[in-house]
């Protein structure tokens, strides 16, 4: 028993030296970028708000940054996935349990690790809120939650029908931009996020995150106001568009994000111009606190773990040694 | 004070109303047939788009491969028909569940109220066979139709094209709904007894067996009527039962894919053509709209399809035509449109709405909703509402010189039995045209040397034509006979009469009450027994709805480029009554009762009033 608590007392020791001893190798610029960014842990909301076989483009996209994501290190418990109808078993398709992003079928990106955490009805915008405030009732599992801290960055990616102001979840109910804002904002005043990139994938998709007026928040869009999106390509054997374009050309770029890659914001607001895009994407920082440059795309797609380095000494005390 | 309270303004409003009656009336005609006759002129129509997202923009690639094999199984069928020497129920039976589907017969039988020219007998029967193709994963609550209809000596080719699809589509596992494939025999009998036992109701009184095996729902259905090996051209039917039409998408639907395909595609036969800005291009608009207005004014179904459309069930024929052109398509092709179709129709989450229901197509790529061709009628009701205005104007205002003292005296509004004895001799008059055709058939039959079609039909044109002599009967029961008051008070409630019951029609087939109303309200509008008597009796006769029915019937064989003689019209006609009365009978056609029991009884108070001195 004593050995066993001398062995782990000097893990401690060891990983304090070890700390030591890496700062002083880890060049300058290298420390300020590691300790740059406050946050210590990763969270994603991806939701894909519309049902229906002809909407199959919108659960593609949504499972393609889901799969980024997950490539990128996120793990499945800290992924909240909203999907509202089933595309891979849906009696049309004519490839059951796929679910395809490119043309000529390359890319399934339903593959066989999915866990979707709300599905089919359970995709409304009261559950939506509900999860980014967190007040669920006591009963709902811990998949279903949003368990975040004020440590943590957010990825919230929104895909399906919308328009000036508004986002349809459902065919049936609204999301407007004002109650998002708020929803934000109750974050913040709960300390529920460090910093928040949104993302949007709907027509005129700006005009949602123009309400916002929390600090931390970052925003990217697919399409201005008065402008639609467009979707990417057509398959011709499954029937249906496959992608929408903002989300094509964000997948192509993510696929070449590696957990180390240095690759900052400002890459990310130029993925699919005008010419690619056809709608003008857009983007908001200025309630970010950070500079858009100094802020990596690994800060909100993937989870690199942080260690918090302490200079105190803690004193193993007498209820340690009483344990002979 | 307000326009109409004012009694000195409402004097002038009504002086001007009495004064200009009969401009305005004109005017209103002629703008009415204006309007009507601009309806085909395209910069006033739009185009065609696909309403239904569901069934967007996404285009499938078409794979069905088997066209040869398919028409090989069509020769095969029509061997096994002649042999039978009409429908092979057996070798149906047998080929479709080759193909794997569930395959269920239904036996039907008919008695015919009177044999026509196409049965020859007084019962039909016959047995319908189907097979239905279930969705690999999908709950079965949805079904697709397509049908062909087994006619002997022809359309073979669809038979095999059917049986070809069949199996195609058997292969794939894509499918949301059950596919019922079905072969009815004797046409629309058939089907109407197929439809009838799959909805389970029994409105026209025939026997049929009840159907085995069942789909969900129909949300739409196909027929096809296809009688060559290869085609030039692919015509898409729409009118059905009553004039009712299938929703619009479906003709989008159809459009779309002769576009992707490049198959050549008419509507009434006639091509499209791009030059709208000259006078020729107006006129073959003008043509394909009236095709249309005719059709549907019969109230017939021009193909299988038609009998769809009363179950709300979206439905259309599709015929191949193979005229004398150089570029021809092959059934392959025809196949790819068909599985495009479905794949197509295999999307549809709900019954096609999103389109309209009520509408005129001057071509395939453009139309006329209701809501642009209703003004031409509202403009030809507008006149008869004039007309009741100034009757009641008149009958309210007291005469101010009279033909002598006795008519002076009487000046109390005439008995209720006055105007109440035409109205209800007139109705009995339609009651007898109604009736008695069918009634009595086989004692004109035993009496004069005709058939029995022959007979009803001219029982029915006697009856019609006895009723002509019936002002100078009912005159001498009457008590108010030969007051002004009394035929005024008649007029205005025969044109009230007219104009709702024209409104009504032109509501669930535009094109049977417009062209009631083209000829009706100027009957309506002018008559009064101070006209002419002879002119005028011979014009109304001219515009009576028989005669209206005999000039039809030689315009639509004009707009067909297959004008007729005047023995063959005669003839023509006499089918067209009794086709008529026969549709009325086995599929609950309208348009020989509201003709026979309310236009015919309505036409016959303005002929008392011709004749009412």
């Amino acid at each position: 028993m004593l050995a066993l608590c001398a062995s782990q007392l000097t893990a401690i020791l060891d990983m304090n030296l070890l700390a030591f001893s890496s700062r002083n190798y880890i060049k300058h610029d290298n420390a300020g970028q590691f300790f740059s960014s406050g946050h210590t842990n990763n969270w994603a909301v991806l939701v894909c708000t519309s049902r229906f076989w002809f909407n199959y483009r919108h659960v593609a996209n949504t499972l393609s940054v889901y799969r980024s994501v997950k490539r990128l290190g996120i793990p499945d418990s800290h992924i909240v996935l909203m999907l509202a109808d089933d595309m891979a078993c849906n009696h049309r398709n004519p490839k059951p349990a796929t679910v395809f992003s490119h043309k000529n079928m390359e890319l399934n990106v339903y593959g066989d690790d999915v866990e979707v955490d709300y599905r089919g009805y359970e995709v409304t915008v009261e559950n939506f809120l509900r999860v980014l405030t967190g007040r669920l009732p006591p009963s709902t599992p811990r998949s279903k939650r949003l368990l975040s801290d004020d440590r943590s960055n957010i990825l919230i990616y929104l895909t399906g029908h919308g328009g000036n102001g508004f986002l349809k979840f459902q065919d049936s109910e609204e999301i407007s931009n004002v109650e998002l804002a708020d929803a934000f904002e109750q974050m913040w005043q709960k300390r529920r996020y460090n910093e928040l990139l949104f993302i949007i994938d709907t027509c005129q998709g700006a005009s949602m995150y123009e309400r916002f007026y929390s600090p931390n928040l970052m925003a990217l869009a697919s399409s201005q106001v008065g402008e639609d999106s467009l979707s990417h390509q057509p398959d011709l054997a499954i029937g249906v568009h496959l992608m929408d374009r903002y989300t094509f050309y964000l997948l192509e770029f993510l696929e070449d994000i590696h957990p180390a890659s240095k690759t900052n914001m400002n890459d990310l607001f130029k993925v699919c111009p005008k010419s690619q895009c056809v709608s003008t994407p857009g983007h908001r920082t200025d309630l970010f606190l950070r500079d858009p440059g100094s802020v990596l795309i690994t800060d909100f797609f993937g989870s690199v773990r942080k260690v918090e380095i302490t200079m105190e000494t803690i004193n193993l005390t007498d209820p340690i040694n009483s344990f002979r | 004070m307000g326009l109409l309270s004012d009694p000195n303004r409402r004097r002038a409003l009504i002086s001007l109303l009495t004064r200009l009656n009969t401009p305005i009336c004109l005017v209103c005609y002629m703008a009415g047939v204006a309007w009507f006759m601009g309806l085909a002129f395209e910069p006033f129509t739009l185009r065609t788009y696909m309403s239904e997202n569901a069934m967007g923009s996404t285009m499938v690639e078409e794979r069905f491969p088997a066209g040869e094999r398919a028409l090989a199984t069509g020769r095969e069928f029509a061997a096994h028909k002649k042999k039978v020497g009409g429908m092979p129920v057996d070798w149906l039976v047998k080929t479709m569940q080759a193909r794997g589907l569930e395959v269920f017969t239904q036996s039907f039988s008919r008695t015919l109220p009177f044999p026509d020219e196409n049965k020859e007998r007084y019962m039909v029967k016959g047995t319908n066979v189907y097979g239905i193709l279930r969705a690999p994963r999908a709950p079965r609550t949805e079904a697709l139709v397509l049908s062909a209809p087994c006619s002997p000596g022809d359309n073979n080719q669809a038979v095999g094209l059917l049986l070809g699809l069949a199996q195609y589509f058997r292969n794939q596992i894509y499918w949301a709904k059950d596919i019922i494939f079905l072969v009815n025999e004797h046409d629309l009998i058939g089907m109407q007894a197929w439809l009838e036992g799959y909805h389970h109701t029994n409105t026209t009184g025939m026997d049929w067996s009840p159907l085995q095996g069942r789909g969900g729902s129909i949300q739409a259905a196909l027929s096809l009527e296809l009688s060559s090996d290869v085609i030039t051209s692919l015509d898409l039917v729409l009118e059905g039962l009553n004039g009712q039409l299938p929703n619009l998408d479906l003709a989008n639907l159809f459009y779309a894919f002769c576009q992707k395909i490049g198959v050549l595609c008419t509507i009434q036969g006639k091509l499209q053509r791009n030059d709208w800005d000259s006078v020729s291009g107006y006129s073959h608009a003008v043509q394909t709209m009236m095709l249309m207005v005719m059709k549907q004014a019969s109230g017939r179904p021009w193909g299988d399809h038609g009998l769809f459309l009363r179950y709300h069930i979206e439905a259309a024929t599709i015929k191949g035509i193979n005229s004398f052109r150089q570029y021809k398509t092959d059934a392959t092709t025809i196949g790819r449109l068909l599985e495009g179709m479905y794949r197509k129709l295999n999307n549809l989450l709900e019954r096609l709405h999103q389109s309209y229901f009520f509408y005129l197509m001057p071509s395939l790529s453009h139309f006329v909703s209701i809501g642009y061709y209703m003004p031409a009628f509202g403009l030809l009701t507008v006149i008869l509402l004039l007309r009741a205005l100034d009757l009641w104007v008149q009958l309210a205002t007291p005469p101010t010189r009279t033909e002598d003292g006795v008519a002076d005296i009487e000046q109390s509004s005439p008995g209720v039995l006055s105007v109440l004895t035409p109205l209800v001799i007139s109705h009995l008059t339609g009651v007898a045209l109604y009736t008695l055709p069918i009634r009595f058939q086989e004692m004109a039959v035993e009496h004069f040397p005709v058939s029995e079609t022959e007979a009803v039909v001219l029982t029915a044109i006697a009856v019609y034509t006895a009723g002509l002599a019936l002002p100078h009967n009912t005159h001498r029961f009457l008590s108010g006979e030969g007051t002004e008051q009394g035929w005024r008070v008649l007029k205005l409630v025969a044109v009230l009469y007219l104009a709702v019951l024209l409104g009504c029609t032109a509501l669930i087939n535009f094109s049977l009450g417009f062209i009631l109303a083209l000829t009706l309200v100027p009957v309506a509008a002018f008559v009064t027994p101070h006209i002419p008597k002879v002119l005028s009796a011979f014009i109304l006769v001219i515009l009576s709805p028989a005669c209206t029915l005999l000039f039809s019937v030689f315009f639509f064989q004009e707009l067909q480029e297959m004008p007729v003689s005047f023995q063959d019209g005669w003839l023509l006609y006499l089918s067209v009554i009794s086709q008529g009365i026969l549709d009325h009978f086995l599929y609950g056609s309208l348009v020989y009762p509201l003709i026979a029991l309310l236009v015919y009884p309505c036409w016959l108070l303005f002929w008392n009033i011709l004749f009412w001195k």
